[in-house]
């Protein structure tokens, strides 16, 4: 078994934010780009604004490890408050990097991340999720930043497989297509750090 | 032609359910199984099978929908976890003893209490005496190929009995991952079409299924069941055979994973299984002779098979995902332990209870267990012959 190229994610998120969801997409995406792929909630006591965490390996080969990521080398913080309350950077390579949903820069941010001194980038997801769909949906948008950010998977292959799967996914629903889309580029353009 | 896609374990069961298109499914949800009957409504609703969906008030009643079904000679098939399966405890033997080759998946996940969704293998291991042949994978596209072999394993003539296909809940079940799926007209055709020899709407035979047994016959009729158990054996190795030939996957009772010169191995069951082989990788890299075995087939136990593979081992550690409260160790290690005792010279044995109620394992948590293994194999000190790993406090 090897996986020297694996690069893994972790997600924190609340329930019902979306980070699962994220987390899966994610793992569809580098599918289609033709990596293996693992996307995988941990799962507690199911309340709606609770703490989450869901994780995604993404490789050329096969990963057997069916344990949760201790030593990731992303983390998505997809609700800023879980900053105060949660340890996200743990075990975070240093090499690797940490994207927050927040409004504020990755300078204002560094002083709560324990002094993790890898890449900090921020994205106001809320913000752009509110301005083109009317709902804060951060996830789509924290996907596209964790993309970006990662380069796992090609931005162009990612935004044209996105549309398929938002064709999928909303099928019943198309009008919610276009705004998603929008949510995604758009969150890609504005990642900072 | 293979399929190649991206699915959690549970939606590999549901895919292999809906290209099986069986008669009747009696389905009552439960976490973390209850993706299954879900996706599977879904087909139903869309036309994607020709199945009788029983949505029915527990699992009690689900299992004696199949069970009915099944006398009635239909296929039939279920899905549940954990309290579900205890609540089926009655019906599972019922099902075993009347010979019905019914199929249930089972996301396995802890019992209660204190009660906790995650996995653990205690509910499936609970029902570990109750005549039914217990399958286990180690991801999705396990899981998978164990559901297409289950039904030609539960039909065969000498057979008849009921299986179990099991998965680790949310660690598999809820985990997407790459896997290759077979076209549906190759599973149709691996499956093959059910023809039961005797059932209850047939007017040319009538029959009575699941009667009082007096105690003249019942003894006799245990024996028959304990003799389909052994035939299972056959069908087992026979069906993978078949299916090595269609996938090039090949199958047996257990996977033995670079055990040719293993001195120290494991003994496991389900997703820890890979964990554990990026352990033995990262061992064999440095040198040592290091392996594991993980079973596939609980039921029916593959007893002199596992104490060949493990003959030439030094010391063996076998992993209980389930505490059996034996106060001597778990369900696995009572086996496996069992197997060993008939060799000239057996291994060192220790029972390693782990992962209870969801608690993770990493590939330390196993490179450690393989260092105490070189203890015992260097010092001949066997040490706590039965211990709990991952536990924060220790009795």
């Amino acid at each position: 078994m090897n996986n020297q190229d694996m690069v893994e994610f972790r997600w924190h998120g609340r329930g019902g934010q979306g980070a699962k969801t994220a987390c899966l997409l994610l793992a569809d995406a580098a599918f289609s780009s033709g990596k293996y792929v693992q996307g995988f909630p941990e799962y507690g006591p199911e309340r709606s604004g609770a703490p989450i965490t869901a994780y995604n390996r993404i490789s050329s080969e096969r990963c057997g490890i069916h344990s949760n990521i201790y030593e990731p080398d992303y983390v998505i913080v997809v609700d800023e408050g879980l900053l105060s309350c949660v340890d996200v950077t743990a075990g975070l390579k240093e090499t690797g990097a940490i994207i927050i949903n927040s409004s504020r820069t990755p300078d204002e941010l560094r002083a709560h991340l324990n002094g993790y001194q890898g890449r900090v980038c921020t994205i106001d997801a809320n913000r752009i999720s509110r301005d083109i769909l009317g709902q804060v949906f951060p996830n789509t948008p924290m996907l596209a930043a964790a993309v970006k950010v990662s380069g796992v998977v090609d931005v162009d292959k990612f935004t044209s497989d996105m549309e398929e799967s938002f064709h999928h996914k909303f099928a019943s629903k198309p009008q919610v297509i276009e705004g998603n889309m929008k949510v995604l580029k758009t969150s890609m353009e504005e990642v900072q750090g | 032609m293979a399929h190649l896609d991206r699915l959690s374990g549970n939606e590999a069961v549901a895919v292999a359910m809906r290209q099986i298109d069986p008669d009747v499914m009696g389905a009552f949800p439960i976490t973390p199984s209850t993706e299954i009957p879900q996706y599977f409504a879904q087909y139903v609703a869309d036309g994607l099978v020709n199945t009788e969906l029983v949505t029915v008030e527990s699992e009690h009643s689900s299992m004696s929908v199949c069970m009915g079904a099944a006398a009635a000679g239909g296929r039939a098939i279920s899905a549940t976890s954990s309290a579900g399966l205890a609540l089926m405890y009655e019906t599972l033997y019922v099902a075993a003893s009347c010979r019905m080759p019914i199929v249930l998946a089972v996301s396995t996940r802890a019992l209660s209490g204190p009660i906790n969704i995650n996995n653990d293998h205690s509910d499936a291991m609970g029902a570990r005496d109750s005549g039914w042949i217990q399958i286990y994978a180690e991801n999705n596209q396990e899981v998978y190929d164990n559901y297409v072999q289950a039904f030609p394993i539960a039909e065969t003539e000498n057979v008849r009995l009921p299986v179990m296909i099991c998965q680790d809940g949310f660690i598999t079940s809820h985990a997407v991952e790459n896997i290759e799926l077979l076209e549906d007209a190759e599973v149709k055709s691996f499956v093959g079409t059910y023809e039961p020899k005797h059932y209850l709407l047939n007017p040319d035979e009538p029959l009575a299924v699941g009667p009082y047994d007096v105690t003249h016959y019942y003894m006799e009729h245990k024996r028959q069941q304990a003799e389909a158990m052994r035939n299972a054996r056959a069908a087992i190795l026979a069906q993978a055979e078949r299916f090595e030939a269609l996938t090039g996957r090949k199958y047996g009772f257990f996977e033995a994973y670079k055990m040719d010169d293993a001195e120290l191995a494991l003994v496991l069951m389900g997703s820890t299984a890979g964990t554990a082989k990026a352990a033995v990788d990262m061992l064999r890299a440095e040198g040592r002779k290091v392996g594991l075995v993980k079973i596939r087939v609980f039921r029916p136990f593959p007893m002199e098979e596992l104490a060949e593979a493990l003959k030439n081992c030094r010391a063996v550690a076998v992993m209980d995902k389930s505490e059996g409260f034996s106060a001597c160790g778990g369900p696995l290690f009572a086996e496996t332990r069992s197997a060993l005792y008939d060799l000239e010279t057996r291994p060192k044995a220790i029972n390693i209870v782990y992962g209870l109620g969801g608690r993770d394992v990493a590939v330390d948590d196993v490179r450690a267990l393989y260092d105490r293994l070189a203890d015992i194999a260097a010092t001949g000190e066997t040490g706590p012959v039965y211990s709990h790993i991952g536990v924060r406090e220790e009795a």
